[in-house]
């Protein structure tokens, strides 16, 4: 991985770099750009907040009944 | 109770408190059904709180119980079905590349301001989970595991018994999947700059 990535690499790779799945060295050579190219951060942003609207997805109020079913199973075993 | 020590019940009792509503939201996002997510739980609670013992790492038990609530949901969809759902040619084929951002990020639409932000403050919670719901299972089985809960290819991998390519594959799938639904959503409802008529694409 050579030190200075083009816009393009970054954008590739982008998804990877946000999971934290790239190998250190590119992983600072990506941060390394996104310090000094306004665009690519702008879209490391968007990619960031997009996600974090999507997890809040993976939570729901647990209704009453599942809260009863659950203690009778730490009560039953 | 009888068998299970008074430490493990405190520590499962307030592991549970913490993650039940992730638990039920994350179940109700695969089964897409109230009464089936809550069995779901039920029953992922019930066999953890059996093999809570066989636990040695206590730090380890949030992605456990969330392993095993996966491979409840995969194990009750095998069943239910007379052979596994293979990806079919329809989910399979086509670009993996659909960006909301590259929609939303045009030229003319930043003489207004800044039309990301705007879309992502506008998408409802409700337009989110049904275009994770709308996912082919086996994409959104993917998205959910890391988008949702935060594990690491190879664990997803390891999870759902499949080489480490195809879960890069199914997330990248999944992912513009995802976004080709939101932008529609957004369109349809009037809140994508640019995209008044609900194109997918």
């Amino acid at each position: 991985m050579t030190q200075d990535l083009r816009c393009e690499e970054v954008i590739e790779k982008l998804l990877e770099y946000l999971d934290r799945e790239l190998d250190t060295e590119t992983e600072h050579a990506l941060a390394r750009h996104m310090e000094t190219c306004r665009a690519c951060f702008t879209r490391a942003e968007f990619e960031r907040k997009l996600r974090a609207r999507v997890s809040e997805a993976g939570k729901a109020k647990a209704p009453e009944s599942l809260r009863r079913r659950v203690r009778t199973i730490i009560e039953h075993y | 109770m009888t068998s299970i020590g008074t430490p493990l019940r405190a520590f499962f009792e307030s592991e549970v408190e913490r993650l039940l509503d992730r638990l039920y939201g994350t179940a109700l996002r695969l089964t897409r059904n109230r009464a089936d997510a809550e069995d779901l739980v039920a029953d992922t609670l019930a066999k953890a709180w059996v093999k809570l013992p066989e636990l040695r790492d206590r730090q380890a038990f949030e992605k456990w119980v969330f392993r095993i609530l996966v491979n409840g949901f995969i194990s009750e969809r095998r069943k239910r079905q007379a052979r596994p759902r293979e990806v079919t040619a329809a989910t399979t084929c086509g670009e993996d590349t659909f960006s909301l951002f590259e929609k939303v990020h045009q030229p003319f639409l930043l003489w207004w301001g800044n039309p990301e932000q705007e879309l992502l403050d506008k998408l409802l919670r409700e337009d989110i989970e049904s275009a994770v719901e709308e996912l082919p299972e086996e994409f959104r089985l993917v998205v959910v595991m890391i988008e949702l809960w935060g594990l690491s290819y190879a664990e997803t991998a390891n999870t759902l018994d499949i080489p480490i390519g195809t879960v890069r594959s199914r997330l990248s799938r999944g992912r513009s999947l995802l976004q080709g639904a939101l932008w529609r959503q957004a369109g349809e409802a009037g809140i994508a700059p640019g995209n008044a008529k609900g194109d997918a694409r």
